[in-house]
């Protein structure tokens, strides 16, 4: 069920919100979480569509916002949808004029009460996300500098106004790599020497696997530019040979160690809906997501070129 | 060595199984076929699966292992939970092999022992080695002999593990069980003995862990001062279907209360363990078990009945008597119910009740906690009529979640209180993307984490309550024929009745 609401309240929106659930059967109930979705009209599909991809996963109900820009008179429209496609709610928020610097006083009364809220910047997203008006309504705020035009650039501003509870899409998306580098040394292998990351140029996922594999072996960690997409090749210069899992074409990687025949490992890159999903897991702080960008922010600081390979 | 890339405040990585060998034994049954193959795609889909994971299927057919990979590859195609991914069929294919032979034949265990060693050399799998056993019980001591033999049991000195996997019936009595674990221990040690019954997720038992030992709510409620009894239930609405080989002579109480509901009556009854580590919830389990006392005399506290022809959901069914491969006088029951106690401080005159039935009603298996009624209602008789006990209902499926139900005011002038419903569903569709349990099952022999698997002490503990009472039924009389589609037997609401209770309606 789907209801247009134009230029209305957010107590309008809430008792919309109410009255269809109570008529599609009480589905607040399994809400488990409050996604917003601070975007725009441009990005507002997709990342709508990501959102109910992951509300499978999580019930949620989620909730897209969209700050109108230009000089408009103050108003609110919203879309309510009940119980389509997913098993929450969605709210679809347009806001213009002055309302845009009080978005968060319109979202308040529409969170489901005492139950999580996560942020999700899918685009632009404020330089320090916890100390936004918005961002400090959520547990867990989650950008994703990808879609910046300087993404180690963000890093660093992200790492100098790090909270616990931050969170990008750029580290999600090292999950599977990283999973696999630690399966990899599972088995014994000889004293590593150095690291080598290679990524197609401004690639923010592959800055960050550097500063974790940086912080995590203590040993220098090269990064170099290739072909792409993403992240291409990750080896380990170790005691007796080199352990390489190299992935050419985003999808398979093989898996070279010294003295064992190739192996055949499947690495895909996932969509912004399944790290959605990834994200959406745990609601605590990711630690070691805060210890990565610290990493990388000491690193920046002694090679102060940023935003340029060390090659 | 720690592995430096490995930290437990990284819950983004998971846990995954070390590069091993899985040799499966009868894998063109059924179970291999839907669920097992299809898991292993799956696991391996959501990157659970170290690079160099082999599979080994070994069993009669004249086939080589592309026949074998096709096999695999189909059952994929068509069972498997998560998306098709031909890079991810690609790292499982290159692992799979097959070895053709008859369990007796010691050339093809020879066989099987070079391929398992060449693959160790290939792939990597370190001689970490796991063999499911998803063939009849009858052919376990033949198969662990022969591993034995051929070596691939391996000895102390030799690197990597060694772990077995045995799905349930785990024997037919007390005899049975412990000739079976004296077989399994000369060759494995306990702690890689892997039992599985089907029927048992570990998503339920944990969900059944969470929901006592997480929360305050409800254990000060959680004792004979308020709890009036216990109903645990598993109701199937199919019949035998081709099981009638190994179904005949067994019996509904031997194929499911023996590990399954008696398994969830353990994790009902039993106290707090001290922590979630394998020994220390086994010990309670064991505690409750040994703890559960039968009914003084079976005639009166247990009920058991035989389905005849009937109609179920619209469609006429035959009765057991009529179903292929089932003896016409065949006295085995396929519905059965218990009354047991549990003699603990917490429990003591509470009785537990537990039935399951094949072609009954519908489908469901729950355990429900029936609550006392209030000592005192302050409000008229006729106002208060329609109000039951509460209870807790803990619905293990379909639908998995909690249900409480307590009485409520009806709105209007009147003052009258009436039974609701108070629901929680694991998230209306979470099941879309939670694992299915044998993935959970098949990780954990992997990764080897055994501590939700039944221990042989269980396993004997539920033929010590069963044996008793099988001896009974097998001495006196038949089971009660009943209506398919029904709730089972006259006898077993006779049986709740002379309780002063009843069954929770199917």
């Amino acid at each position: 069920m789907k209801v247009e609401l134009i230029d209305t309240t957010a107590s309008t929106v809430r008792n919309e919100l109410m009255r269809m659930c109570q008529q599609m059967g009480g589905l607040t109930t399994g809400v488990v979480l409050n996604l917003v979705i601070m975007t725009d009209e441009a990005d507002q599909y997709d990342a709508m569509r990501a959102a109910t991809h992951a509300g499978r996963e999580h019930p949620c109900q989620v909730v897209g916002v969209i700050a109108r820009t230009g000089r408009r008179p103050r108003r609110l429209d919203a879309e309510v949808t009940v119980g389509e496609n997913m098993p929450g709610q969605m709210l679809l928020l347009r806001m213009q004029g002055e309302m845009n610097e009080h978005v968060d006083s319109v979202l308040t009364p529409l969170l489901v009460p005492d139950t999580p809220v996560v942020i999700w910047w899918p685009g632009r997203a404020p330089k320090a996300p916890a100390a936004d008006p918005v961002g400090v309504l959520g547990q867990r705020r989650i950008t994703d500098v990808a879609a910046d035009e300087a993404p180690r650039q963000r890093l660093l501003e992200l790492a100098a106004g790090y909270r616990p509870g931050d969170t990008d899409l750029a580290w999600a998306r090292t999950t599977n790599w990283r999973s696999l580098l630690a399966a990899t040394l599972d088995r014994p292998y000889a004293g590593i020497i150095e690291a080598a990351v290679a990524a197609e140029a401004d690639n923010p996922s592959a800055d960050l696997m550097a500063a974790w594999l940086t912080g995590r072996l203590g040993v220098p960690v090269h990064q170099e530019v290739s072909d792409g997409p993403g992240v291409t090749e990750v080896s380990f210069m170790t005691g007796d040979g080199k352990i390489v899992i190299n992935r050419a074409d985003g999808r398979n990687a093989t898996l070279s160690r010294p003295g064992e025949p190739d192996r055949f490992v499947a690495l895909h890159r996932r969509d912004v809906a399944e790290l959605l999903s990834e994200e959406l897991r745990r609601l605590d702080p990711d630690d070691v997501y805060g210890e990565t960008l610290a990493e990388l922010a000491k690193a920046a600081a002694a090679a102060p070129v940023a935003g340029t390979d060390e090659e | 060595m720690a592995n430096p890339l490995r930290d437990p405040r990284d819950r983004r990585i998971p846990r995954v199984a070390e590069p091993s060998v899985l040799v499966m034994f009868g894998v063109t049954g059924d179970l291999a076929r839907k669920k097992l193959l299809p898991a292993i795609y799956d696991l391996a889909n959501r990157g659970l699966l170290p690079p160099g994971f082999s599979l080994v299927g070994f069993a009669r057919r004249n086939w080589v292992d592309q026949d074998f990979a096709r096999l695999t590859y189909e059952a994929v195609r068509e069972y498997a939970r998560t998306a098709f991914r031909e890079g991810v069929w690609q790292q499982v294919c290159d692992g799979v092999r097959f070895v053709s032979g008859e369990f007796s034949d010691d050339a093809a265990f020879d066989r099987l022992a070079e391929v398992v060693a060449g693959l160790d050399v290939e792939r990597g799998t370190g001689g970490n080695r796991a063999f499911y056993l998803s063939i009849p019980p009858g052919q376990f001591p033949v198969v662990v002999r022969q591993l034995e033999r051929s070596g691939l049991s391996g000895g102390k000195d030799e690197p990597g593990w060694r772990r077995v996997v045995i799905e349930k019936p785990f024997g037919h009595d007390l005899t049975s069980a412990r000739d079976l674990n004296d077989l399994l221990a000369s060759v494995f040690a306990p702690q890689s003995v892997f039992r599985i019954d089907h029927y048992l997720g570990k998503e339920t038992v944990q969900n059944l862990l969470a929901l006592r030992f997480a929360n305050t709510l409800f254990e000060p409620i959680w004792n004979r001062r308020y709890v009036d009894h216990v109903q645990i239930t598993m109701a199937e609405d199919i019949g035998i279907g081709g099981r009638a080989g190994d179904y005949d002579g067994i019996g509904a109480a031997r194929d499911v209360i023996q590990n399954h509901l008696l398994q969830l009556l353990a994790l009902t009854a039993m106290e707090e363990p001290v922590s979630f580590a394998f020994d220390a919830l086994r010990a309670e389990k064991q505690k409750a078990l040994s703890a559960v006392q039968i009914p003084d005399d079976p005639l009166t506290g247990t009920a058991r009945g035989q389905y005849a022809a009937g109609w179920q959901g619209g469609i006429p069914v035959p009765g057991f008597l009529a179903e292929d491969g089932i003896a016409a006088d065949s006295g085995t029951e396929t519905y059965a119910a218990i009354r047991l106690g549990v003699d603990t401080r917490r429990w003591a005159g509470v009785p537990f009740f537990l039935r399951t039935g094949k072609r009954l009603a519908t489908r469901m298996t729950e355990i429900a906690v029936i609550f006392q009624r209030a000592p005192h209602l302050p409000f008229n008789a006729t106002d208060a009529k329609e109000l039951g006990q509460n209870a807790l209902v803990i619905r293990v499926q379909p639908d998995e979640g909690i249900t409480m139900r307590f009485g409520s005011k009806v709105p209007g002038s009147a003052m009258e209180v009436r039974d609701v419903n108070m629901d929680f569903a694991y998230g209306e569709s979470f099941t879309e993307s939670s694992p299915e349990a044998y993935e959970r099952l098949l990780l954990d022999v992997l990764v080897g984490d055994p501590p939700l698997f039944p221990g042989h002490e269980e396993v004997e503990l539920s033929w010590k309550i069963l044996d008793p009472i099988e001896e009974f039924w097998a001495a006196n009389g038949r089971p009660e024929p009943y209506l398919a589609g029904t709730a089972g037997p006259a006898c077993a609401d006779a049986m709740m009745a002379r309780d002063g209770r009843a069954w929770r309606r199917l």
